[in-house]
């Protein structure tokens, strides 16, 4: 191996670290992870939401054919939301517009992510998995509002 | 020495042909549903000839034609030829032929199951969605020819290693066995998943199916895929490229290394598929990012080395400066065709490259998970170098085994310039969509990018419209292949076949180590196997203890379970 090999072996791995040591730093001091494994959680078949703090809530979604439930969220600004997704039929994918959740839906199994919305406005979320025929209708949306007195879940289609 | 021929009986010829010609046509099919597809998106056009309305349908043509059929094909056809004819031994033809006919036979019944619309499942048939089990059966047939025909080769490469005692396994042996390896110890999960799991319940033998298990299995098999895609194309960078450009290869053992660190590092990474799955705990998806990272590695050590075989080659003809090399290269020489395949491939995988390690970054993974980002990462990694490399291969292999010379050269070096064109726009369309949430694997013209429904997003429309652009100019770099591929086909013989030998562009090493301590598979077989049982028990027991209950199948047009 001559010395220019040497190099770029070299610096190809402290560019490898230099991204992991990110990843790390990232999961460690900014607390930002994926998704991990849920076990003390009953399975559930319907979808609520409820207030556990000033400005938290947990809300668990139902994903089927061919859409969420619920398919409207309507929250105040500020809120933090503990998102429980599972599903009641086959695979769906459900994934925030503008946010950093991103969750796969998959019958036998809860998937959980924390996320807040600091800005009002209307964030869709669209079924990401192929789940059949009507896939591509499959979506809802979050309606995050300056000044709400009653946050409330929606059913249906949008 | 490297520019020996080699004469191949004739039924080994035929097969090879044959391996590669049927595929073509399969392929040819596949791409056509990629033009659909995003026509279909762009709302342009809502059915079309071949699948009717079923936008999914066509999509699940697309992937398993492609990704799965056409590549499986190749890397076979690659290696009945490449292996003989470095080892200089003739294959088992009786094999080698049962191989193929496996292969064939359980990939048109695969195709025609799809066609029907008995298996819009998708290339990865995740259930509970249930294909007709004629499908899986189709998928195993196609996966146990690949196993017989690669069998086929370890008796020919043991007995070479008798009688040269001693000396270096080709480079080109060492790569395909490398292909291969990977893909078997791959291939052992899906085929646990399809024989334990998906055909008895598609048979309703069984009633239930854990999701995420099957999930699970599938992608210790679908990340090493990649890699059995794209190692047949790395051969053809390390052992034909550098002497096509008209220099050597720089190091023989950087290629050495390389292939070895995929056995260790192939497998073991599954789980970065996975990171936004329930079931899974996320000290496991870290280490399998670990892994992803380890595995990045002899991709750049192949950037360059190969990058350094071409500067030299640049060199020898006279080239100034640090980047003069660049304009040295033979890139639109009619006669070396093969070359514009090679280069064209190698500068789409910068792009390629980089989308992968942000896939890879674990958290990153949140903003671009199953949104349109994602095709538009691996058209521009297997259907960039990998499909560039394999169309190029083909045009090569055929026409050496039909003993013809290659014809409308001109057409043949264009199209990979042209398909890189299309593929750059396409890819940036899917990428920019997917970051603004655009979701794969979904007909957004009959929603998303219709005025007159609610749920149109009118932000996404431009990106919708450059895939449309993008994949049409793919698509007519395709027909300039495929004219030129057929018309070669079709024309005449260059002579008695009797006299026709076969002959490759094997580089020569610039830089020739002895590299004792890489001249044997084994010790990396086993590392390989070690870091799959710690990498995967802790996966695999975190979904048994953290699912519950079972799946019933599903069809694609009812939300009511099939039983
Ligand atoms: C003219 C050429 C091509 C065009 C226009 C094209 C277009 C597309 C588009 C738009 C999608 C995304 C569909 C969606 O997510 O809804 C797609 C998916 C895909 N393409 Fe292509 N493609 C072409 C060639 C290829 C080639 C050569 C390969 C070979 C490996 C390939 C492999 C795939 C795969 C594996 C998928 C994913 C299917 C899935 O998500 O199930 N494509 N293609
Ligand atoms: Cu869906
Ligand atoms: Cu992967």
């Amino acid at each position: 191996m001559d010395n220019s090999e040497k190099l770029a072996l070299g610096l190809s791995g402290f560019l490898l670290v230099l991204f992991f040591g990110a990843i790390m730093y990232a999961a460690v001091a900014k607390d930002i992870d994926v998704p991990t494994c849920i076990t003390d959680m009953d399975p559930f078949v319907t979808d609520t939401l409820f207030q556990t703090g000033p400005d938290t809530y947990e809300l668990q979604m139902v994903a089927r054919m061919w859409a969420f439930q619920p398919s409207t969220v309507r929250l105040p600004v500020g809120s933090t939301v503990d998102l429980y997704v599972t599903s009641q039929d086959i695979i769906h994918g459900f994934k925030v517009e503008q946010h950093n959740v991103n969750l796969m839906a998959i019958p036998g199994a809860i998937n959980y992510m924390r996320v807040t919305f600091n800005k009002p406005g209307e964030f869709m979320y669209a079924c990401h998995e192929f789940c059949g025929a009507a896939h591509h209708t499959m979506a809802g949306r979050f309606i995050i509002e300056e000044r709400l007195d009653e946050p409330e879940i929606i059913g249906g289609t949008l | 020495m490297s520019d020996y021929t080699f004469r191949f009986s004739k039924s080994e010829k035929r097969l090879v042909a044959v391996l590669i010609i049927i595929p073509m046509v399969l392929l040819f099919i596949g791409v056509y549903g990629g033009l659909m597809q995003t026509l279909f998106r762009a709302g342009i056009i809502q059915s079309d000839p071949f699948v009717g309305g079923d936008y999914y349908k066509g999509l699940t043509f697309h992937g398993v034609l492609n990704a799965i059929v056409f590549t499986t094909f190749f890397a076979v056809a690659f290696g009945n030829a490449i292996i003989p004819y470095s080892l200089k031994k003739n294959l088992n033809a009786t094999i080698a032929w049962i191989a193929g006919i496996l292969m064939l036979v359980g990939s048109v019944v695969a195709a025609i199951v799809i066609l029907i619309g008995e298996a819009t499942v998708l290339y990865t048939f995740y259930p509970p969605l249930k294909a007709h089990p004629l499908f899986y059966i189709g998928l195993t047939l196609l996966v146990v020819g690949s196993w017989v025909a690669s069998a086929n080769w370890v008796p020919m490469y043991l007995q070479w290693r008798k009688e040269n005692e001693g000396k270096k396994t080709p480079l080109a042996v060492v790569g395909m066995f490398t292909t291969f390896i990977v893909w078997f110890i791959a291939t052992l999960a899906v085929a646990v998943e399809i024989l334990f799991m998906l055909l008895p319940w598609s048979l309703g033998w069984i009633d239930e199916i854990n999701v995420m298990l099957a999930r699970t299995l599938f992608w210790f098999f679908g990340h090493p895929l990649v890699y059995f895609w794209l190692l047949p194309a790395y051969v053809m960078y390390y052992v034909f490229m550098p002497k096509l450009a008209g220099g050597k290869l720089y190091s023989d053992m950087a290629g050495r290394l390389v292939f070895m660190m995929f056995i260790v590092f192939s497998v073991p990474v599954g789980t970065h598929h996975q990171y936004m799955d329930p079931a899974i705990s996320s000290q496991w998806k870290l280490l399998h990012g670990i892994f992803t990272f380890a595995v990045a590695l002899p991709s750049l050590i192949t950037a360059f080395t190969i990058a350094a075989s071409l500067e030299y080659a640049g060199k020898l003809k006279g080239s100034k400066g640090l980047f003069g090399w660049m304009g040295k290269l033979p890139y639109f020489k009619k006669e070396n065709w093969f070359f514009a395949y090679l280069i064209t491939g190698l500068i789409i995988f910068i792009f390629g490259g980089i989308g992968g390690i942000i896939n890879a970054s674990y958290q990153m993974n949140t903003v671009v998970h199953n949104t349109a980002w994602v095709p538009g990462h691996f058209h521009l990694t297997v259907a960039g170098p990998v499909m560039l490399a394999f169309l190029g291969g083909s045009l090569y292999l055929v026409a050496q085994f039909l003993n013809k010379e290659v014809r409308l050269k001109a057409w043949a070096m264009l199209s990979p310039y042209v398909y890189t064109i299309g593929l750059l726009i396409m890819s940036y369309g899917l990428k920019i969509g997917g970051l603004m949430g655009m979701p794969r694997r979904t007909n957004t013209g009959a929603s998303y990018a219709n005025p007159d429904s609610v749920l149109y997003q009118a932000d996404w429309i431009p990106y919708i419209d450059l895939t449309v652009i993008g994949g049409s100019i793919m698509f007519v770099g395709i027909v300039m292949y495929i004219i030129s591929f057929f018309t070669t086909v079709f024309s005449k013989s260059k002579g008695a076949e009797e006299d026709a030998i076969v002959t490759f562009p094997i580089s020569e090493p610039l830089h020739d180590e002895p590299a004792t301590w890489l001249r044997n598979f084994k010790p990396y077989i086993i590392i390989a196997i070690i870091l799959i049982v710690l990498s995967y028990t802790p996966v695999i027991y975190d979904v048994l203890q953290a699912t519950y209950g079972g799946s019933l199948p599903f069809s694609p047009d009812s939300p009511v379970p099939l039983r």
